[in-house]
């Protein structure tokens, strides 16, 4: 038995960004269990300060490609409420509609192409070419239909286009949305249950690990809350998006180029585990049905099913994502033209659920439309105290398995996470000190 | 013959070029079937020795960026730049335009010298590169382009009329027209005018084309009653290293 663990994973593969986990066990005494982030600072502040609000979710959707579409969105919200800029029922539609399309591409994704190698003892997805045709297959249909709807609907679903503040620059027709509905249907559904099915034959790879912590998310009464909502602790309840620093607390620690945060104790847990224990009730059948068959349970601890929530909150945003093109369909599709013309010039907070927890955008304007000052912060940066709490409960509990072992449930516990580590280091950076 | 032996690096970016590689769900497969991807770090475990294509996303920014592009430069028979951090600084060269201290200061306060950093610089800038996918993200159908060629040992051929000339082609009301101000006149074409074409201005994020008549683009901004100085900050957004001091 190895009471001495010197544990050193540099540049973790299949997370998005550059991060070390970094462990030391010394005569059985954990010294060290923690994971830092190496990614370089981009310094995006000197990217918005003096720029038009027409540039503010151009810039800061390119902190990040995968979360592009989630930083546009609150960016936007940010900046609608900081200009009083009212938006039109359809936009808002539009809008729900683009946040289920990516959060459906992030999560098949992360589940398919990041964490289920895990799951079959692979490196990476391209095996499984060889081994699972038919899942890598069904993995590529899936992942097409979600990017398809940020497409058709935004102009292209890495660094949307279409959405600026005020509305949106075109709308996608009605035979556009027609089609991507018959896809839901037809495609859509059948894989999502066939993924269920895959997955829960994979299930016992999952490894049983449990710590109670604070989980945050948004909340709202009308639906699992996604584009917009109040904050929601399970510790202490709900309170208005506009008091998000509160939520936050971020400060600095030496062994990470993005900043850490805590609310109600040392750290807590943002992302889909967090909305499924806090807003479960709000789930589709589909979903809630899918939890059913992959065990997850409300009140659940255990960090390695964050992968499993967000494949059961998928099925909330193809069921929802229906739901909306019936609506708009219905409507009737308006060609409007963005409201540009700001009525007050002043401050504004976003905050919406993107795939790995809340984001949150601040912006204030001067009376030439220009940020003078910008806010961001990253669920990523929000998660990583809770990965560091983690590891050190995880350690020791695991420490007669041996090194190999150790550290795979190391590298699995952070894909886990799902980190986005370029947001979580490049929106720290948008923080402009009072 | 042996299948080229493909490697795909991040530098300082979003990754979002690499995900759009990710994002070729209907080629994806074809793609991995005339090629070995020996190392790719956002999508597998493993590194290679040397490869025959290395593709690299994001601007050096840091010292370990500089080591790192120096290895990879050794080990690669042939360096595609993959969009606009990569290829000309892009976005990340905005902060090369503030004074560093202040730019440290302002993010991390008294904690600024626990992270180096060096201005955001284009690979081209370090390390010789061979071909170019431009954009931001970088251009899927440029992608596709410059892969089959390589593939094919064909030369890359990379476009050099602006954007206007793709805009015009696709039949569109000018953005100018619209009242809006629009980087295309000086943009280099390739991405067939896809921000015009679903109502955004065009944002420059595939660099300048070579010799851009910038006095040009100035005339017809004020001949359409835009600001000019407003035109020139949003050149700068994916252009700063391009046009630092071009100015006067």
């Amino acid at each position: 038995m190895s009471t001495n663990l010197d544990i050193n994973v540099k540049h973790l593969t299949r997370v998005e960004g550059h991060g070390n986990i970094v462990v030391n066990m010394k005569d059985g005494t954990l010294e060290k269990a923690q994971l830092e982030i190496v990614e370089a600072p981009r310094y995006f502040e000197a990217m918005l300060k003096g720029r038009s609000f027409h540039e503010a979710a151009i810039i800061t959707s390119r902190i990040c490609g995968i979360c592009s579409l989630g930083h546009q969105m609150t960016s936007l919200k940010a900046t609608e409420q900081a200009l009083g800029l009212d938006v039109s029922e359809q936009t808002v539609l539009l809008r729900r509609l683009l946040v289920h399309g990516a959060t459906l591409q992030s999560n098949i994704l992360h589940a398919y192409f990041l964490a289920a190698p895990d799951f079959l003892k692979v490196g990476s997805v391209f095996p499984l070419v060889g081994s699972h045709p038919e899942v890598v297959v069904r993995a590529l249909r899936m992942k097409r239909l979600a990017n398809d709807i940020g497409d058709v609907v935004s102009g292209r679903a890495v660094h949307p286009i279409t959405p600026v503040p005020g509305g949106f620059t075109s709308v996608p027709s009605a035979r556009q949305l027609e089609e991507i509905k018959r896809r839901l249907i037809e495609d859509m559904v059948p894989d999502f249950e066939a993924t269920v099915e895959t997955l829960k034959s994979l299930a016992a790879a999952i490894p049983q690990f449990e710590r109670e912590t604070e989980y945050i998310s948004l909340r709202s009464d009308d639906r699992y809350a996604l584009y917009d909502g109040d904050i929601c602790s399970s510790d202490t309840g709900r309170v208005d998006d506009g008091e998000y620093r509160k939520m936050t607390n971020e400060f600095v620690v030496p062994h990470s180029t993005s900043k850490h945060c805590k609310a109600n104790r040392t750290s807590y847990f943002a992302g889909a585990l967090a909305r499924w224990n806090n807003n479960h009730d709000k789930l589709c059948d589909l979903a809630l049905g899918a939890a059913e068959e992959l065990g997850l349970q409300p009140g659940c601890t255990n960090p390695y099913m964050n992968t499993i929530a967000q494949v059961v909150e998928a099925a909330e945003c193809v069921t929802d994502s229906l739901a909306i093109i019936d609506q708009l369909l219905g409507d009737g599709l308006k060609d409007e033209l963005p409201n540009q013309e700001p009525t007050r010039y002043g401050r504004g907070v976003g905050a919406t659920e993107v795939p790995r927890g809340i984001l949150y955008h601040e912006y204030e304007y001067d009376r030439a439309g220009r940020i003078v000052k910008a806010n961001c912060i990253i669920p990523t940066g929000q998660n990583l105290g809770n990965i560091d709490d983690d590891m050190k409960k995880l350690v020791p509990e695991i420490v007669d398995e041996g090194k190999d072992a150790i550290t795979l449930k190391l590298e699995m516990l952070v894909r886990a996470y799902d980190p986005c580590i370029s947001c979580s280091v490049h929106m720290l950076d948008v923080e402009f000190r009072d | 013959m042996a299948k080229p032996r493909v490697a795909i690096f991040d530098f300082t970016g979003c990754e979002g070029c690499e995900l759009n590689q990710l994002n070729f769900e209907d080629q994806l497969l074809d793609i991995l079937a005339h090629v070995d991807i020996v190392e790719w770090r956002e999508a597998m475990d493993g590194h290679a020795d040397e490869y025959d294509i290395a593709f690299v996303e994001g601007s050096l920014s840091t010292p370990d960026c500089i080591k790192r592009i120096h290895e990879v430069r050794r080990k690669a028979k042939v360096l595609v730049a993959l969009g606009a951090c990569a290829v000309q600084g892009g976005i990340n060269g905005v902060k090369n335009t503030h004074p560093i201290e202040e730019v440290r200061e302002e993010v991390y306060g008294e904690d600024k010298y626990l992270f180096p950093t060096l201005p955001a610089l284009a690979v081209s800038s370090v390390v010789k590169v061979d071909y170019n996918v431009r954009g931001c993200p970088m251009t899927q159908l440029e992608f596709l382009k410059v892969f089959t060629a390589l593939v094919l040992g064909k030369e890359p051929i990379e476009p050099e009329h602006s954007v206007c000339v793709e805009c015009k082609l696709k039949e569109n009301e000018c953005v100018y027209a619209r009242g809006m101000i629009c980087l295309g006149p000086v943009t280099r074409a390739g991405c067939d005018a896809h921000c015009p074409t679903v109502g955004q201005y065009c944002t420059g994020c595939r660099g300048l084309v070579p010799e851009p008549n910038l006095k040009a683009m100035e005339e017809i901004l004020v001949e359409h009653g835009l600001n000019v100085d407003e035109a020139w900050k949003r050149l700068q957004l994916f252009n700063a290293n391009e046009i630092e001091g071009v100015r006067s």
